[in-house]
């Protein structure tokens, strides 16, 4: 029997940006949830939802001992802090975009 | 120095940090070093831009206000203070520093200035910027400067001369950091472990609150006391490369492993290749643990060689920003804030002939998250807000003329109108052999 909840509830999030490219790490707040991250939280996940807005690759570091991982998101600034009318240029609040996300748990 | 180990605290962590979390930490912080970084990838843009109108400009506008407010406490405690506020114009910075402390009587002060960050004349018109993947001749007429991100080594020879203050220029943010405990530690350039870890502790440090309980908080999940009073965090680094992250008792905010973890990883790409002037840096393995309230500590991380190419930013003019915002609320102020933006975009193109279509947020309903699909569809209190960049000033006005006319003729019952022209910068990068740079140091008594 899994249920389901939104990602925020097991987890935390911070992104940061460099030119058009972002990254936001999440991290579980229990280690016994960072396997649903793992399996839930990829790359193709993220491109299929957010699409739009994640334009280029999606590279995914995996930081065990952390129990999180940081999740690289190319072309993803609408053109980043050059040219992205955004009011969010940096895209500071990608990380909430991210803890939105349903998760099941086992 | 007090121990064998070093305390480093933050004093700012970016260009216009708070000043009173600073002055707690010198005064009750028993530092031997203090960082005020307050250099971000455009700040240094703007200091060019200043120092284009009055030579004597350039550096950051608060250099004076906390140079007053510290300096003494610093002298009292022997705490030594390295910022990067030097900007376009450490010199003019340096000068800035030195009649402060003049008019503060704080008589033998010794402060150290190091340039040598300005690459604009090792660029020329092929020179390739990476990520518009061109070259600089398509964009040239309109550079504003350019500066190499230096790494420890100009801090390190004013530490050795005994400098009490050290201004910089453009230096990579964890370097002014790393270079007083390179300092401290003896630790050799090339003894890439522990030049590893020192980059660990500064890219942790460097950004003061964002470790200490700022850029966390989230009510009811990540609860964070007395944020409005969040004090800025210290390092209690051992010769080994470890430290212990904390911050002064009675100091609003937290220091716990969910604070550093997410500062860890905060715009670093891949954690095994953290890049900088100093080190290829390796946190993949790193480890960070509770160590008491409001005390953290991190080890393992690693390091390999440094590149031999340093990063350089290339800053233009880019044109400018024109930013205008009506609001709507009560029943229909959605339809109604939709309606007003139809107007402005179809009145732009057909009575002014502008080109450019401009972006429209509905704020409330579809705007940060907008271009990822995400809509609020119950708000009733709306803001609509217009934006275009275009390289004539004039039409960007002519935006915020017709969404203010819309007060008048547009739907009912909109209000508050607000309007902005700046001007836009545009920074891109290229990297440069780093044989070609190398840093200067000027060093002043007063």
């Amino acid at each position: 029997m899994t249920h389901r909840v939104t990602l925020r509830k097991i987890a935390h999030a911070r992104a940061g940006d460099k030119g058009n490219r972002s990254n936001v790490s999440v991290f579980a707040y229990d280690p016994k949830h960072y396997p649903v991250l793992v399996d839930q939280i990829t790359p193709e996940r993220l491109q299929q939802t957010f699409g739009a807005l994640f334009t280029g690759q999606i590279q995914r570091y995996l930081l065990p001992q952390l129990h999180g991982l940081n999740l690289v998101l190319d072309e993803a600034l609408e053109g980043g802090v050059n040219e992205s009318l955004n009011l969010d240029s940096h895209g500071k609040s990608w990380g909430f975009l991210i803890l939105g996300l349903e998760v099941d748990l086992p | 120095m007090k121990a064998a180990s070093f305390r480093i605290g933050t004093g700012a962590g970016f260009s216009a940090d708070r000043l009173d979390p600073a002055v707690d930490l010198a005064r009750r912080g028993d530092l031997d070093a203090i960082v005020f970084e307050c250099l971000g990838e455009r700040t240094l843009a703007s200091g060019l831009l200043d120092k284009r109108s009055d030579s004597a400009l350039g550096y950051n506008r608060l250099l004076e206000t906390r140079m007053r407010a510290v300096l003494p406490l610093c002298r009292a405690g022997n705490t030594c203070l390295i910022t990067n506020m030097g900007a376009a114009n450490p010199l003019a910075a340096g000068k800035v520093v030195v009649d402060v402390a003049r008019e503060l009587g704080l008589q033998g002060l010794r402060v150290a200035v190091v340039t040598g960050d300005d690459a604009t004349h090792l660029l020329d018109k092929d020179t390739h910027l990476i990520e518009p993947n061109c070259a600089l001749k398509d964009f040239e007429p309109h550079m504003i400067g350019a500066n190499a991100y230096l790494g420890t080594e100009g801090i390190v020879a004013a530490l050795k001369q005994k400098a009490n203050v050290v201004i910089t220029g453009r230096v990579a943010d964890p370097s002014l950091f790393l270079a007083p405990l390179q300092h401290f530690f003896q630790w050799e350039y090339d003894d890439w472990a522990r030049v590893g870890a020192g980059t660990m502790i500064g890219h942790v440090m460097e950004c003061a609150a964002q470790v200490t309980g700022g850029y966390f908080a989230d009510p009811g999940y990540k609860n964070v006391e007395e944020l409005a009073f969040v004090g800025f965090p210290i390092a209690e680094v051992q010769h080994n490369g470890t430290a212990v992250i904390t911050k002064l008792p009675d100091t609003g905010g937290c220091v716990d492993p969910r604070t550093v973890k997410e500062q860890l990883l905060y715009e670093i790409h891949d954690p095994a290749h953290y890049l900088t002037p100093d080190v290829t840096a390796d946190f993949s393995s790193a480890r960070v643990d509770s160590a008491g309230k409001d005390r953290v500590s991190i080890s393992g991380a690693h390091g390999r060689e440094r590149p031999q190419e340093l990063k350089v930013t290339v800053a233009f003019a880019g044109g400018f920003v024109g930013e205008a915002e009506i609001s709507y609320a009560g029943p229909g102020a959605q339809r109604r804030a939709r309606m007003a933006g139809e107007i402005v975009a179809e009145r732009l193109s057909q009575v002014h002939g502008v080109q450019t279509t401009p972006r429209l947020d509905l704020i409330g309903v579809s705007s940060l998250h907008g271009t990822a699909g995400q809509t609020t569809t119950d708000s009733q209190d709306v803001r609509l807000r217009c934006a275009m960049r275009t390289p004539a000033r004039k039409e960007a006005e002519t935006l915020l003329w017709e969404v203010e006319s819309l007060l008048c003729c547009g739907p009912a019952g909109g209000g508050g109108y607000r309007g902005y022209v700046r001007p836009s910068i545009l920074t891109y990068s290229t990297l440069i052999d780093r044989g070609r740079i190398s840093p200067i140091l000027d060093v002043f008594d007063v």
